[in-house]
């Protein structure tokens, strides 16, 4: 490994590090100074709100590692809604064969955008800019502006049914192992070590005997799959599938991407920060919401740090670099200077 | 008139001073009589918050600023949340924090009448009051719903605007509506025809109905050519903002302005500069300050136990009176309001 890489590597993994610390750090100052984030309901809402942006960011890390990007997410989620309730409509009754049809659906949705990246060498940005509106539009193709709403209650309980003893919601658990399939591909794998060389220097990757296309490819597929089970989680926790079902929420898994330390040139990023960023922007939302802050400064305050998130990581790095030339170039330099 | 005045002046100072008494009774804390207007009186310092389907919208924010005027005046703490885009489930977060919050009233216009449902539910466990205006929810998840206005109210003010506007010759008028399967536009459009058969309006003809899918280059056109084929056409009614801004757009640059009248359901921005023309005498829809002060007194007398939202419950709404709750937990605003030349200034929304 280069020197370089193994320098942005550190300074990555104290991104994941920072992220942690601001977590915890927010976590405890809300719950010592704002009335409510300490009670168990909290902690409820905040998992309920982060599931769905966490299960579609864990694909959504490896694409943007590779130097691509999925925008359609949130479209494939708003599809799988109406999806899922026609299917309800029409009398499919049985929950796993609806997860099913939708898990495929979204695996299909996805293969078409890593058809259109892999096979004809498109920029992912452009082609799934054109699916997002595609897929969304196909949302309303199917309902219209009609929605799906009466589901068993068994069903639409299942979906926020807290683990026993607690208030948080049991799905934390599936996206809990997802999180560690992912993890375990991403850092613990040749694949993984793939992915971050296609992000850094495709063209390299390549010749290296790595399998570009390929990757890529299932990395869309996974996508789009990830999307839909947000989606079906989507339609039980609001008993609600409307066409136009989280509209914009691909800007907010971007954002916790990004703040995670994934960077958007590709090449660098760990699951971890990401996780952890999720969380974080749903506690300080939430916690701020909940100190009456007013909802224009909440937009800005989100604004902000996702600019410190581009410049943040990057800076570190910049730290790291200047420390480590001063230490070897003076290393008999006062502590004070 | 003189007179006059100095009888308003009596009925006000009487109205203090029965304020007063009350506030004197309140303070004392000695439980206060039934009166006209229900049982108890408002608690003071009851937290009422506002929100809207969007923050940051012009319509929601006079509605609010009713809402606050309401709040201030029984002496509660006005709050206003929301999201900034009006995206379905947005508000839900919203709800749960207010619900952490311990609100007492949360008066909501629903983006969703399905996907807030579970965490309106859980905020009315939780001792909150739910109170919907604007866009109702399903009914088993709040306590009252502040109706702007009713399909017969609708119908019968447009129908004598457009007559208002043509004069006593009558002669022919047209629809020009929103989509062709809009479920609340058909309601409308069938008790128009319904309101046409009375005699005061028997020299009015309707000829046609178009529609423009309450899109503006569509109306727009569908205008144009409404013009083109019924070239006797005295007037055009159009019961939705779309159709209404775009029909009197076409208008005010054609050669039919002034000849042809137009009237509809718009709101006073869209419409201010084609009522200063000329090219519109009056137009409808409600008030929407007073939705949002309505809505504030009824969640009042909710969360203060002067009513439960059993059909035929009273309430007193300062400024505008009172008000009974109808059936399915509803509380009519009342008639449409008019916006002409006179008082158009006076909004913005």
């Amino acid at each position: 490994m280069s020197d370089r890489a193994i320098r942005a590597r550190g300074a990555l993994g104290s991104w994941s590090a920072v992220m942690l610390v601001a977590l915890v750090a927010v976590a405890v100052v809300g719950s010592l100074t704002i009335d409510g984030v300490a009670s168990p309901r909290f902690w409820r809402f905040v998992t309920l709100e982060a599931i769905p942006i966490a299960l579609i960011a864990l694909p959504m890390t490896l694409i943007v590692i590779t130097g691509e990007i999925d925008l359609s997410v949130a479209s494939v989620l708003g599809l799988t809604c109406t999806v899922v309730g026609q299917l309800w409509v029409w009398g499919v009754s049985s929950l796993p064969a609806l997860i099913a049809i939708s898990l495929l659906m979204g695996a299909v949705l996805g293969a078409v955008n890593g058809l259109f990246v892999t096979g004809f060498g498109l920029p992912s940005l452009a082609v799934t800019i054109g699916t997002l509106a595609l897929y969304r539009g196909l949302a309303y193709v199917v309902l219209g502006d009609r929605a799906v709403a009466n589901y068993p209650v068994a069903w639409t309980t299942s979906a926020i049914k807290p683990l026993p003893g607690t208030t948080i919601p049991w799905v934390i658990l599936v996206v809990a192992a997802l999180a560690v399939i992912f993890a375990v591909v991403l850092h613990a794998t040749p694949i993984g070590r793939g992915l971050y060389a296609m992000g850094n220097n495709a063209e390299a990757a390549r010749f290296a005997g790595v399998n570009v296309r390929q990757a890529k490819f299932w990395l869309f597929v996974a996508s789009g799959a990830m999307s839909a089970l947000a989606g079906v989680f989507w339609t039980l926790r609001f008993a609600s599938a409307r066409a136009d079902n989280g509209t914009g929420l691909e800007l907010a898994v971007v954002a916790a991407v990004l703040l995670g330390g994934v960077s958007i040139f590709g090449g660098r990023g760990a699951l971890l920060g990401v996780l952890a960023s999720v969380c974080l922007l749903g506690v300080l939302r939430n916690a701020l919401q909940l100190a009456y802050v007013p909802e224009n400064t909440l937009t800005v305050i989100t604004g902000s740090l996702l600019i410190a998130s581009v410049v943040g990581p990057n800076v570190v790095g910049m730290l790291r670099e200047r420390l480590r030339r001063r230490r070897s170039n003076a290393p008999t330099v006062s502590p004070s200077s | 008139m003189r007179a006059g005045t100095t009888q308003v002046r009596l009925l006000a100072l009487a109205a203090m001073a029965a304020l007063a008494l009350a506030t004197a009774a309140c303070a004392e804390d000695t439980p206060a009589g039934p009166g006209p207007g229900g049982t108890g009186a408002m608690k003071s310092g009851l937290k009422i918050a506002f929100l809207p389907k969007q923050v940051n919208n012009p319509y929601f924010t006079t509605s609010d600023n009713g809402g606050k005027a309401a709040v201030e005046e029984f002496g509660g703490k006005y709050t206003e949340t929301g999201p900034s885009e009006s995206s379905p489930s947005a508000q839900v977060s919203y709800i749960n924090t207010l619900s952490q919050q311990k609100t007492d009233v949360i008066v909501v216009s629903a983006n969703d009448k399905d996907a807030i449902c579970g965490a309106l539910n859980e905020a009315r466990q939780a001792g909150a009051k739910v109170v919907t205006f604007d866009s109702d929810t399903n009914a088993s998840c709040r306590d009252l719903f502040i109706n702007q206005a009713t399909a017969e109210g609708i119908a019968k003010i447009q129908i004598k605007l457009i007559s208002q506007a043509i004069g006593a010759d009558g002669g022919e008028i047209a629809i020009l509506s929103a989509t062709a399967n809009a479920t609340n536009q058909n309601a409308w459009i069938e008790m128009m025809k319904a309101e046409l058969t009375k005699p005061e309006y028997a020299k009015l003809k309707l000829v046609d109905t178009v529609y423009g899918d309450d899109k503006d280059e569509k109306s727009f056109t569908e205008t144009q050519a409404l013009l083109a084929k019924h070239p006797s056409l005295k007037g055009i009614i159009s019961p939705t903002t779309v159709g209404v801004a775009a029909a009197a757009r076409y208008l005010s640059g054609s050669t039919f302005k002034g000849k042809v009248q137009l009237t509809g359901l718009g709101t006073p921005n869209q419409m201010r500069s084609f009522v200063k023309d000329g090219t519109v005498k009056a137009f409808a829809l409600w008030n929407p300050a007073d939705l949002g002060y309505l809505a504030a007194y009824a969640g009042g007398a909710l969360a203060s136990g002067m009513i439960t939202g059993k059909e035929g419950d009273k309430f007193k709404a300062g400024k505008l009176g009172e008000f009974t709750v109808g059936k399915d937990a509803t509380v009519l605003l009342g008639d449409p309001f008019t916006f002409t030349a006179s008082n158009i200034e006076q909004f913005n929304f």
